[in-house]
């Protein structure tokens, strides 16, 4: 048993750091998070990481990826989130691409990922419906053959960041015999297609990131099907998992840990250091404890990966936890905020106001509600835990 | 980085485990924990043949030269098992004080008794009024001639009453809580002046009270420097946290594994409950503690092998994992076998006894997070204040 690093990963990790302590500049990191310069600014973001080629770790080589072991993507990780660095738009480089990549045609690979490489397409998901949640297999968004095209009709849901979208890939029903799950097909969807219609909703963060996408129409070509017809439900599946693996975002709680450890050395009630509270300190060692677990089982399931073996029901657990912890974090913040949590956006200068994160901790802790919903809920993670880990 | 075992710790382990199922079973068990010593010495001898005494103790005593990834393998295993015969007592407290504070002779004469078998320990540093604080000492050693004379009691001793030489926590200078100023004391459990109170606790254990009037020792009994005895307590302490914490890991396991079997093969309403969702959910709950509890296990183990500047911090973040998961599930398994889990005839509630007395040795789960808690965030816990104190 041997958890620590070797010199390379060392080395590595030196590396690593010190490129996104001088790529990632403060004005990145201020335009991030306005949501007005967002999709600019994240672009802007991932095309330096991919000068650096460092943009797509997890693909392959041959298609643009890094070759890096299971450790160095860990480390990757963990510095990039220690420093507050978003990740990457999962839509198009984590999504989309490995779909393409494990079962696209050769004309798919070199018409579509080159340029999510490059972040000249923007993606996002076709999965939810109205009527289909948990139960996705129930969608039924259909698409029927005529001639070289699809005509697809029906309504996606939970759609992030369709109002930036340039493609969406999607789940839609070709066939209605035998099992729901059976009759499926993966289908690439220009958004800029004629009967395309994109709903925003606005969620409880008040903030605009979900919508609703309309499909009345809309006419795809025969050549953006990945695969088979009806087999789409197979390759989404087989990517789920991987989906999954990082969702724990073990470097991003511990950083919020810290922020909040900061933020309650600062803040005194009554005279005395929030930090200090022992209500406060068990509150707090509760969340800290589970999450130094968590890492340790993190780095189990990467190197039984490491070792050939598939991220399987174990992303489930790590998803659970990782969610768990990430939510709890955020009522910390909630807490520590005090009377200053329910701020909503405001032009206001934080010398002003008298407080610079009630906002974003509001903000976080009202969209985070959706890490236990997305992915697959957390319920659903149990049911695969049960059939899977435990044989139930 | 890697989570595997090496060759001779899998060997370890397997030995441990083909032990724990040829030779212990729950009925065999049982009767060792029903008679009159609470452990069974034939066991202890084929402990020491299989070598598994010697193994944390230095080649030139004979001993395997462990460290915490070996003690861990067996420790988990002895869990499973439930294992009475008291290891933990003589192997990691008693051996273990020897291994951080014994000079050459102490050593020489006392270790390779150890491995042999022929020799029991135990370490008495419980009083009536300590609770989980190990610097509570207000019993006296008062120097005398060239020697000692020890006066006080010591309580629930574990392997107190089997033992045949303790080693005892007296103060030779300072105030009751100081950490300073506590020595360590070899005293042969038949020394003039020594009387032993034995009674069980619900895990099986034989424990002790043990009284000491005027008892006379030699300075070759002082272990370590006089009034600076906390020092090698504290690392023997961390130490025996995490082959606590792997004991408890191998309790959960069980406890787990047998829940899940219930539920797949217990029928109600014309089918096995573990089909019910409510259950389903709630075995996945406790599978994740498991995981959980298994990972900080690890992660202390590792942090203890290499000498990592938070190792503390993490094993006391472990101690406090073992408690919240243990109850998680023990409390579970009882409830999902049902009347069944209530009775003494099934094994269920023996581990879940065995976890509560794990979780209420060398500190309880508030104890930890409350030390966890100093060191993380700062403030005052006398844990961390007698660590300073001593250093």
């Amino acid at each position: 048993m041997d958890t620590s690093f070797s010199p390379e990963d060392l080395a590595f990790k030196e590396e690593v750091g010190a490129f996104f302590d001088e790529a990632f500049t403060d004005d990145l990191r201020a335009r991030i998070k306005d949501p007005k310069a967002y999709k600019e600014a994240i672009v802007e973001w991932q095309k330096k990481l991919y000068e650096k080629g460092w943009v797509a770790p997890n693909w392959p080589v041959e298609h643009g990826g890094t070759g890096w072991t299971p450790t160095q993507n860990y480390i990757f990780d963990s510095e990039r989130s220690a420093r507050g660095i978003p990740n990457t738009v999962p839509f198009g480089l984590s999504m989309v691409a490995p779909v393409i990549y494990t079962f696209g045609n050769d004309e798919q690979k070199q018409r579509f990922l080159p340029r999510i490489l490059k972040s000249e397409d923007w993606w996002c998901q076709g999965y939810s419906e109205p009527g289909s949640g948990s139960d996705l297999a129930s969608l039924k968004t259909k698409a029927e053959l005529d001639g070289d095209h699809y005509v697809v009709n029906g309504a996606k849901i939970w759609t992030t960041y369709a109002q930036h979208a340039d493609w969406i890939f999607c789940l839609v029903r070709t066939s209605n015999e035998g099992k729901k799950q059976n009759g499926i097909s993966f289908l690439l969807i220009d958004m800029h297609s004629e009967g395309i219609k994109v709903n925003p909703i606005e969620s409880i963060d008040n903030h605009h990131s979900l919508n609703e996408v309309e499909f009345n129409n809309v006419r795809v070509p025969v050549a953006n099907l990945i695969g088979e017809q009806d087999k789409g439900w197979t390759y989404a599946k087989a990517l789920l998992a991987h989906e999954r693996t990082g969702i724990a975002d073990v470097a991003g709680s511990k950083r919020g840990i810290r922020e909040v450890r900061q933020l309650a050395e600062r803040e005194v009630n009554g005279g005395k250091r929030l930090i200090d509270d022992p209500l406060f300190q068990k509150r707090l060692s509760d969340v800290e404890i589970e999450l130094m677990a968590l890492e340790f089982t993190d780095l189990r399931v990467l190197s039984q990966v490491a070792t050939g073996g598939a991220p399987g029901a174990e992303s489930s657990l790590l998803k659970i936890k990782g969610t768990e912890i990430q939510q709890a974090v955020q009522t910390l913040a909630m807490m520590v905020a005090a009377h200053y949590q329910g701020v909503l956006p405001t032009d206001i200068d934080s010398d002003v106001l008298g407080n610079d994160f009630g906002m974003a901790a509001r903000r976080s802790y009202m969209y985070g509600r959706a890490a236990t919903v997305y992915g697959g809920s957390n319920e659903i993670q149990k049911n695969i835990i049960a059939k899977a880990v435990l044989g139930l | 980085m890697n989570f595997d075992f090496s060759e001779e710790q899998t060997m370890l382990r397997d030995s441990v485990a083909r032990f724990v199922q040829d030779d212990y079973d729950f009925d065999t068990r049982r009767a060792i924990v029903a008679s009159d010593e609470g452990i069974n010495r034939q066991n202890w001898q084929t402990f020491a043949e299989l070598g598994w005494l010697s193994v944390p103790f230095g080649e030139d005593h004979g001993g395997f030269g462990g460290g915490p990834v070996d003690l861990m393998v067996m420790m988990e295993e002895f869990g499973k098992g439930l294992v009475v015969e008291p290891y933990f007592a003589t192997v990691v407290l008693f051996g273990g004080l020897l291994r951080a504070a014994g000079n050459e002779a102490q050593q020489a004469s006392h270790i390779p008794s150890i491995i042999d078998g022929s020799v029991l320990g135990a370490f008495a540093y419980l009083e009536r009024q300590s609770r989980y604080e190990i610097t509570d000492v207000a019993t006296r050693a008062v120097a005398d001639g060239d020697g000692f004379v020890l006066n006080g009691e010591k309580v629930a001793v574990a392997n107190g009453a089997n033992a045949d030489v303790l080693i005892v926590s007296a103060r030779s200078s300072g105030e009751q809580y100081d950490a300073s100023g506590i020595s360590l004391f070899i005293v042969p459990a038949d020394a003039e002046g020594v009387e032993r109170v034995s009674y069980r606790m619900m895990d099986g254990q034989v424990v002790a009270n043990v009284v000491l009037r005027d008892v006379r020792v030699g300075a070759d009994a002082l272990l370590g420097e006089l009034g600076g005895g906390y020092a090698a307590i504290d690392r023997v302490v961390q130490e025996a946290l995490v082959a606590l914490g792997a004991e408890a890991l191998g309790i959960m396991g069980q406890l787990n594994a047998k829940t899940l079997e219930y539920t797949k093969t217990r029928e109600q309403f014309g089918v096995a409950i573990g089909s019910f969702q409510a259950l389903q959910h709630r075995m996945v709950d406790t599978f994740m503690s498991y995981e959980q509890a298994k990972s900080m296990v690890y992660r202390a183990v590792c942090a203890l092998e290499n000498g990592d500047d938070d190792a503390r911090r993490v094993i006391h973040a472990m101690k406090v994992m073992i408690e919240n998961c243990g109850r998680h599930i023990f409390e579970e398994a009882i409830q999902l076998h049902g009347g069944m889990g209530l009775t003494d005839e099934l094994d269920i509630g023996h581990y879940a006894k065995r976890l509560m007395m794990i979780n209420a040795t060398l500190g309880d789960g508030d104890y930890h997070q409350a030390a966890f808690s100093a060191l993380s965030y700062g403030g005052g816990h006398s844990t961390v204040a007698s660590i300073s104190d001593a250093a």
